[in-house]
């Protein structure tokens, strides 16, 4: 959005117009309004959140002690479900990054047995429904006894297919097979060379799996609803339903909508953060996808 | 996304290597190789195995049991396949989705590509402010933006409250009727954004030049959308109706979250199929008929996206 120097409209610096960019502007509105209702009433509390209109602010400011209410209710167990989420997000998403750069990286460069059916299984399962495959998963984990601990989430969220084939398809145009040729005859192993030639050649991609593989366990909510059933295991979307179904439950719990919203919009902030600040990345990776898709 | 043009990479990767070393030691090479190949495939290829493949074989086993009060488990060869296909409230469900789906996607994917159109075009002030925002949703997860929206359209604390209050009208977006409109609001807001960047990116792959000549030729920017940009989004099309359909065919969390925040929202146990399989499973404690659902829901939703890629194929090749 540089500002424009001259008058000279050109195909690269066509005049604005208005009428578009009001119709693009009502989208934009649209998809920010819940966001801004979102952070006016995470400022208030349960008495001006009932009373008030939803997007006006209360009659106080209550946004801090929102915010150490929801760190203080029911012993702080907040605390220990947003512990839980980064441990899924961190080892999940490092973990699923590394296999599916590590597969994608061999599809690219070696030829192995099977490979033709490997392929067809594992990009067919991109279509595979991920909520039909959780209670499958549950029933195998459950007869396996994994289920109700941390295992029964980690391990569904290592493997990325289609992560295995962003990289695949990465790894192939951007990792020149010269270069991988000339570590090999200067006496690099075949892991060493994919960790320190291939490895930084795939960054751009890596933090697209890396991000797509955060947002989708951050935001996954039925595995971890099936999978566990102590609340000390929670992450923060299971965690966050619960509270929001206190009020709800007959009618005898206590009603807390203002640490709901306050929780939710705590559970959003990180992710908007990584989106806003890993733009370049994942923009790149993604363009990749959509032309090769 | 398919075998044809994934295979694409590999044959280049090939050709880029020089023909006459490989063709010399190809043998011992490629045994090599291949070992290698495989202890690189072998992590992702054992837990593929432990949480696709296996948990798949394990369900069809179980689908061929019954659950009976008295006697336990027993095993019942197709019998629940038999009395799915005879069972109302599932296809209920699937009717629902199916329905949703012929609304919601065309909506949500004619939405992404015009104001993927009209970022592309570069007429509009603050693209990248737009660009960014109109993706934003994509991050927030389902259980957050159905409480929002539950919030902001319902009659007790949101904005239609006070709309009715104020108008003396009696809109209710979560009544039996508008409930699945609503869910249609929820799930367009979510992933609008991130079709669109699908479908912006692959405008971004266009030639500048193309438009340069169109220009020169005297094509006005509608000509230029018409036979330039709208053929370009071919291919980013048929990704992005395949998972959208595969989306919302396992459609759960919105209607699973509902009826906790809004009273007589007409969300039933058997609303979605999803939402049948899960209530089968876990209040039901009919596990078998669960994964008898939920493979035949897999396999309904392969086959639609395969259809759809098969078509969206034979068009491309059309032209």
């Amino acid at each position: 959005m540089r500002p424009t120097s001259s008058r000279l409209h050109t195909v690269d610096n066509p005049k604005k117009s208005t009428t578009l960019t009001v119709m693009t502007g009502l989208f934009t509105v649209y998809c920010l309004l819940p966001l801004v209702w979102l952070v006016i009433n995470a400022t208030k509390s349960q008495a001006d959140f009932v009373s008030s209109f939803g997007l006006a602010p209360g009659r106080g400011f209550a946004l801090w002690d929102n915010i150490v209410d929801v760190f203080r209710y029911q012993d702080g167990i907040f605390s220990r479900w947003l512990l839980n989420t980064v441990i899924y997000v961190v080892v999940g998403a490092t973990v699923s990054t590394f296999l599916a750069a590590l597969g994608g990286y061999a599809l690219a460069t070696m030829d192995f047995r099977g490979k033709r059916t490997f392929l067809f299984v594992v990009l067919g399962s991109i279509s595979v429904p991920g909520i039909a495959l959780a209670i499958p998963q549950f029933l195998l984990f459950a007869q396996l006894g994994v289920t109700n601990t941390p295992w029964a989430i980690l391990i569904p969220s290592f493997i990325n297919p289609f992560g295995l084939y962003l990289m695949w398809v990465f790894t192939a145009e951007a990792v020149p097979s010269g270069l991988l040729d000339a570590a090999k005859i200067d006496g690099a192993g075949e892991f060493r060379t994919f960790l320190q030639i291939a490895l930084p050649l795939l960054a751009p991609a890596s933090v697209t799996v890396l991000l797509f593989s955060f947002v989708s366990i951050w935001n996954n909510y039925f595995l971890p609803l099936i999978m566990l059933k102590d609340p000390e295991w929670y992450p923060l979307t299971v965690g966050i339903n619960q509270w929001n179904k206190l009020g709800s439950t007959a009618g005898n719990g206590a009603l807390v909508q203002n640490l709901v919203i306050t929780s939710a919009l705590l559970t959003i902030v990180p992710l908007i953060i990584a989106f806003l600040s890993l733009q370049r990345y994942w923009r790149s990776g993604l363009a990749l996808g959509a032309i090769k898709g | 996304m398919d075998i044809d043009q994934a295979r694409g990479p590999d044959v280049g990767a090939s050709a880029m290597a020089d023909p006459g070393v490989a063709r010399r030691s190809a043998p011992t090479r490629k045994r090599r190789k291949s070992r290698t190949g495989l202890a690189f495939i072998a992590p992702f290829g054992a837990l593929f195995l432990l949480v696709f493949v296996v948990p798949i074989l394990y369900a069809a086993y179980l689908s061929l049991f019954q659950e009976r009060l008295v006697g336990g488990t027993t095993f019942a060869g197709f019998a629940n396949y038999g009395k799915l296909i005879q069972d109302p409230q599932f296809w209920d469900g699937v009717a629902r989705v199916v329905r949703f789906t012929l609304i919601q996607v065309p909506i949500m994917l004619i939405f992404a590509m015009a104001v993927a159109l009209a970022l592309d075009s570069m007429r509009v002030h603050g693209t990248r402010f737009m660009r960014v925002t109109i993706f934003l949703p994509y991050a927030v997860p389902a259980i957050v933006s159905t409480l929002m929206w539950g919030f902001l359209l319902g009659i007790k604390y949101g904005l239609f409250g006070s709309l009715n209050d104020a108008l003396g009208t009696d809109i209710n977006p979560f009544a039996p009727g508008t409930t699945l409109i609503s869910i249609g609001v929820m799930v367009t807001w979510a992933f609008t954004g991130f079709n669109m960047l699908i479908f912006y990116a692959a405008l971004k792959a266009v030639p500048r030049q193309l438009y340069e000549a169109a220009a020169i030729d005297g094509a006005n920017e509608f000509q230029i959308v018409r036979a330039i940009k709208l053929p370009a989004l071919r291919g980013s099309l048929v990704v992005t109706i395949i998972f959208s359909i595969i989306g919302t065919f396992q459609m759960f969390n919105e209607p699973q979250i509902l009826p906790s925040m809004v009273a007589n929202s007409g969300v039933t146990t058997f609303y979605t199929p999803n939402l049948y399989a899960y209530h089968l499973a876990f209040t039901g404690s009919q596990q078998g008929y669960a994964a008898a659902l939920a493979l035949v829901m897999a396999a309904i939703t392969i086959a639609v996206a395969y259809a759809v890629q098969i078509r969206g194929l034979r068009n491309a090749t059309d032209q």
